[in-house]
């Protein structure tokens, strides 16, 4: 036992000074190795999920694509890991994957052990009402009967939401999500209430989905974005440049469709993104056509929202919060400069 | 000639036996209703059966959605709720048998399908000639081949595909066809040397067995995915669903040593001693004399671990390989079929697959006892 012991924290050990040592040049093994390794969801409509034909559709895998693009340009050479909520942390840790792209929430404790980049999906919980009822606004809730999930943070938030708005509600909680939705779909409580991503899917299994509309208020905070490990902001560089490159090119116009044309711009701040004039990419170890790229292999942020979770998918998310800074969201990127 | 008639030269016809004792009816008067009490039992199971059966009808065929494009095809048309959602199963089929398979290269998993079918009938039907190179082709060429066509070989022109693209049913069947050919031959040799008079020999298959059986396969899996990359340096990283092959055969062989003892421990001792009073060595008395008789008696045990690990093989999924299982969990979440029959209907699918191996594996190992008891019958 004793020597298993020694063995086991030898080994720990090891892996320790390997991950350090692994950890600080990400971006060169990636380059090395010719794919990119990606921690994905094992399924979860909108953000990753498999097709017909066996390929991932979504908005974290696409992001995964997007920083292919930069590296290799192309978009095909990511290696998804699917991993459950249990195994993504220690597949980070041991160097498995190199980004985790996995509708994960960054909270303080995860930014202590981990880097967090920017968000690429500001989530929270909502509400799901029937149109019948004339609610605009979950301030107009008072007095109601909402379906919830037993156990989950959604009860703790409603309740201190409600308390906070000293409105009057009445909590009916089920195990499952599944039971929950059912619940609400058979008139046991005026509203349902679970994350908003997770709503608009869910709205799709009632009987009736059109006759339901989800609240605009969203009443906890869930920003989700990659991850990485810590000590390699090279690395960091490369992911949070990725996500301000999609935005940048939304904000300028620039698309997939119109990218080859907005070569020949002459706008200064054009150039500068698409690599024409200046060598930004180069300053953080990849090339200066690296935002072109992303552009042309995937597309600007607004589309691929669109496409994943937004008008042009089932889900039909409003932009709302996720829409650009100058447009009354949230998303914002810092300058090309 | 004389004429005595009361000698009946003809036996006289057979009187057919009372309609209480035979018949349909009897049958019935005796089994089903020999009693009051058993007569309101049989109505009531009759009854119940009927209409178990009718429902399951009805929403399996009779009210089922066989084709359409999305959840609109199986979304309640004018207030009547539809039945199974076949149009799902239909649309994601090739995803729950070739799962991320790269769709230009599903022509390789197809002649993998068929090289082992091939193999297992070579092998398995008992009439099939030249069976000594079945189990060359089974044991060596088919997996050979199999490899090099799945993995992908770059000299035969065949494009590499990575494992973590593999997935659905056919993940389920390499992982078993490999957990119950490797898991046999080592089942036994742990088995022989658990009974061995070596000591060393002894300590580590009692070891081995018995720390494998006190922990659950799901532990082992999670140990495998998520502690071994931990312990190796960041560059050298074994293939995930290798990990999860052995880890699974590991755990079937020791299961298989146990059921392997009991067979050895069945065999009287004169057989033992028999066989080494004709100078038998230990290997061919093993081979010759107490293995046949040994493995004969365990074949309903040994059929039953491939049947328990045939569906072990589902618990794949919660280490993230996408094996046939959680592959129809997946596309059953995808919005275009997010309706509550679609799920139901994809494990119902499940379910029928699942069936359709375990009872072929337990209907043949029965003719095989059948065929290896012909000694014992009279």
């Amino acid at each position: 036992m004793k020597t298993l012991m020694k063995s086991v924290a030898l080994g720990v050990t090891v892996a320790a000074l390997a991950a350090g040592a692994a950890s600080a040049q990400t971006l060169a093994q990636v380059k090395a190795r010719g794919t990119l390794q990606c921690g994905s969801n094992t399924g979860l409509a909108g953000f990753g999920q498999p097709d017909a034909q066996g390929n991932w559709t979504g908005l974290d895998v696409d992001f995964c694509r997007a920083v292919s693009a930069a590296i290799f340009n192309d978009p095909t050479k990511v290696k998804f890991v699917p991993l459950s909520a249990k195994d993504r942390f220690p597949a980070l840790q041991s160097g498995e994957i190199d980004v985790l792209s996995r509708n994960t929430t960054w909270t303080m404790s995860r930014d202590a052990a981990f880097e967090f980049g920017p968000v690429v999906y500001y989530d929270g919980q909502g509400f799901l009402v029937r149109k019948k009822m004339k609610i605009g606004s979950a301030m107009e809730l008072s007095g109601a009967s909402i379906c919830v999930q037993q156990g989950t943070t959604t009860e703790l938030n409603i309740a201190d939401y409600f308390r906070s708005k000293n409105m009057k509600y009445e909590i009916v909680a089920f195990a499952a999500l599944d039971e929950t939705s059912k619940a609400y779909d058979s008139g046991r409580c005026d509203a349902f209430s679970a994350d908003a991503s997770a709503l608009y899917a869910d709205r799709l299994r009632l009987a009736n989905p059109d006759d339901h509309v989800v609240l605009p208020e969203i009443i906890s905070k869930e920003p989700l974005g990659p991850m990485w490990r810590q000590g390699d902001s090279q690395w960091g560089d490369v992911i949070k440049w990725t996500h301000y490159a999609m935005l940048t090119a939304e904000e300028l116009g620039i698309n997939q469709a119109n990218v080859d044309e907005q070569l020949k711009s002459t706008a200064p701040d054009v150039k500068r993104l698409l690599g024409t004039e200046g060598n930004f990419g180069e300053q953080i170890g990849l090339t200066k056509d690296w935002a072109y790229r992303i552009i042309k292999h995937v597309g600007n942020y607004g589309e691929v929202f669109e496409k994943n979770v937004g008008q042009n998918s089932r889900l039909k998310i409003a932009r709302g919060v996720n829409g650009l800074w100058n447009k009354g969201g949230l998303q914002f990127a810092p300058p090309v400069r | 000639m004389s004429d005595v008639f009361y000698i009946q030269k003809e036996p006289i016809a057979r009187l057919p036996a009372p309609s209480s004792l035979v018949g349909p009816l009897a049958w019935a008067r005796a089994n089903l209703f020999s009693s009051p009490a058993n007569a309101v039992l049989s109505i009531v199971t009759l009854v119940v059966a009927v209409w178990c059966t009718w429902k399951a009808l009805d929403f399996l065929v009779l009210s089922a959605v066989f084709s359409g494009a999305d959840r609109e095809a199986c979304l309640a048309k004018n207030g009547v709720e539809p039945g199974a959602c076949w149009a799902f199963v239909r649309d994601r089929f090739s995803f729950f048998i070739y799962g991320f398979y790269p769709v230009a290269e599903r022509w390789r998993v197809d002649i993998f399908f068929v090289l082992l079918a091939v193999g297992v009938v070579w092998l398995l039907w008992l009439k099939a000639p030249r069976r000594d190179l079945g189990l060359i082709y089974f044991l060596v060429v088919m997996p050979v081949a199999s490899f090099l066509l799945l993995n992908g070989a770059s000299f035969l022109g065949l494009k590499p595909v990575d494992t973590a693209l593999w997935g659905g049913l056919m993940v389920t069947l390499v992982v078993s066809a490999v957990a119950i050919v490797v898991s046999l031959p080592l089942g036994v040799l742990l088995a022989l040397g658990r009974r061995s008079q070596l000591p060393v020999i002894k300590f580590f298959s009692v070891l081995y067995i018995e720390f494998v059986r006190g922990v659950p396969l799901v532990g082992m899996l999670f140990m495998a995915n998520v502690m071994l990359p931990l312990f190796l340096p960041g560059d050298v990283s074994v293939d995930k669903l290798l990990r999860a092959v052995v880890g699974i055969s590991l755990f079937a062989s020791a299961y298989m040593a146990e059921v392997v003892r009991a067979g050895l421990q069945a065999l009287p001792k004169g057989q033992y001693e028999g066989a080494m009073a004709m100078g038998l060595g230990y290997w061919q008395m093993m081979r010759l004399i107490i293995l046949p008789q040994a493995l004969k008696v365990t074949i309903p045990n040994i059929v039953n671990n491939y049947v328990a690990l045939f569906k072990d093989t589902s618990l794949l999924l919660i280490v993230g390989i996408f094996d046939f299982l959680k592959a129809i969990q997946t596309a059953s979440i995808d919005p275009q079929w997010a309706v509550a029959t679609a799920s139901v209907t994809g494990y119902v699918f499940a379910a029928l697959v699942y069936f359709a191996f375990c009872h072929g594996m337990a209907r043949y190992a029965r003719a095989m006892e059948a065929r290896l008891n012909a000694a014992q019958k009279r």
